[in-house]
């Protein structure tokens, strides 16, 4: 693997005095890195438990870690295999929830540009809130992209700890007799609650939330709680989009703007200290 | 040993792949028109709000589904509020849990 040097406007790397600046660099990358691995390997403990608690065996817990990877949704699938839900539409619901790697796929786009195609594509593979977060840090501390770097972020600090404690969690779970007396049936209720308070920044996240959340219980206790995720999931942001905007706070016109777009997908991944989840 | 949801998993991986990687390996895509790049960002929250509500305060009797109270909204209350005001979710959830499991073994709950 190389390191993978590029700037965003894909001119080449700087040639002096870049040795020094990488090494500073990965030095913080690491140490960046270790605290999220610690988070992302507790919430992968978590996640297997919660998964065991579900009904899931080992063997699914760590297929949804290995294959989707991605915390929000695998949660999402617990409560949603759970719930009875069509896997066609568990499916839907994945990839809207997972629709944001959009932005920081974009966000990263202009840097990685001069990576090979076929790495680019195992790039994205271990692509979340966290690869995203560190990376783009790392290179903007450096001016260029570092391929080396992005590996770093993504393999070691989320990838690895979050399916070996996943492993940890849907084995330890099967030994539990009676997870609920131990408060356990709360992780997945809690885990939503707390993960959609990180995502809110603004009164449209905070109306198209509470949306959601109302019309899950409506529609949940007309028709199941399945049915109310999606509908409340799908029409919550509706409420939010229908907001009328405040001073300073209206959508950039246009589609334009990459600096916009990296803005945003900065806006919502987790800083390094409150993350833990793919 | 049940290995039925590893079909789902690898469908869910499917699905989630080309938002991770079409930017990426399409350069220029990246350009979303505005109107979805905001609902994408207010996906996440709802979505997440309605697991945790549903969750909470849907519960089954019979196969039918009720309106349920129960210590499980305390518990969520607390962790929210823990999350919001120390942004430390680990933290949360180690409140809703412990909460709930006192709540339970002194009989509260």
């Amino acid at each position: 693997m190389s390191d993978g040097r590029s700037q965003a406007d894909g001119n080449p790397a700087p040639a002096h005095g870049a040795g020094a600046g990488v090494a500073a660099s990965r030095r913080r990358l690491w140490a960046e890195s270790a605290g999220i691995a610690i988070s992302s390997g507790g919430f992968g403990l978590v996640y297997g438990l919660a998964a065991r608690n579900a009904g899931f065996s080992p063997v699914e817990a760590v297929a949804m870690s290995v294959f989707v990877f991605a915390g929000a949704s695998q949660f999402a699938a617990v409560g949603l295999v759970t719930g009875g839900l069509a896997w066609p539409a568990i499916a839907f619901v994945t990839a809207v929830l997972n629709a944001r790697h959009l932005l920081y796929s974009a966000a990263l786009s202009p840097w990685l540009r001069a990576v090979p195609r076929r790495r680019r594509a195992m790039m994205a593979y271990v692509l979340t809130d966290e690869s995203f977060a560190l990376a783009i840090a790392h290179f903007q501390r450096l001016g260029y992209a570092d391929e080396r770097g992005y590996w770093i972020g993504a393999v070691a600090s989320t990838y690895v700890p979050w399916n070996v404690m996943t492993v940890v969690g849907a084995v330890l779970g099967g030994q539990i007799a009676d997870p609920n007396r131990l408060g356990l049936d709360v992780v997945f209720p809690a885990a939503m609650a707390g993960l959609a308070v990180g995502l809110i920044s603004g009164r449209r996240e905070l109306l198209a939330a509470l949306s959601g959340a109302v019309l899950a219980v409506m529609v949940g206790l007309a028709l199941g709680t399945a049915a109310g995720v999606v509908v409340g999931g799908l029409l919550g942001p509706a409420a939010g989009l229908a907001l009328v905007p405040g001073p300073g706070a209206a959508v950039p016109a246009g589609g334009e703007l990459r600096d916009q777009l990296l803005a945003d997908a900065e806006e919502a991944a987790l800083p390094p200290d409150e993350a833990g989840l793919p | 040993m049940s290995v039925t949801l590893v079909a789902l998993a690898v469908l869910m991986g499917a699905v989630t792949y080309p938002s991770r990687a079409v930017p990426l390996l399409t350069p220029g895509i990246e350009r979303l028109p505005p109107g979805i790049r905001l609902y994408l960002r207010l996906v996440g929250p709802a979505v997440l709000a309605a697991l945790a509500a549903a969750n909470a305060m849907v519960g089954s009797e019979a196969g039918h589904p009720v309106f349920h109270v129960g210590i499980e909204w305390l518990a969520v209350a607390a962790s929210v509020v823990l999350v919001a005001w120390r942004r430390n979710l680990f933290a949360g959830l180690l409140l809703g849990v412990v909460l709930t499991a006192l709540a339970r073994a002194t009989g509260l709950a």
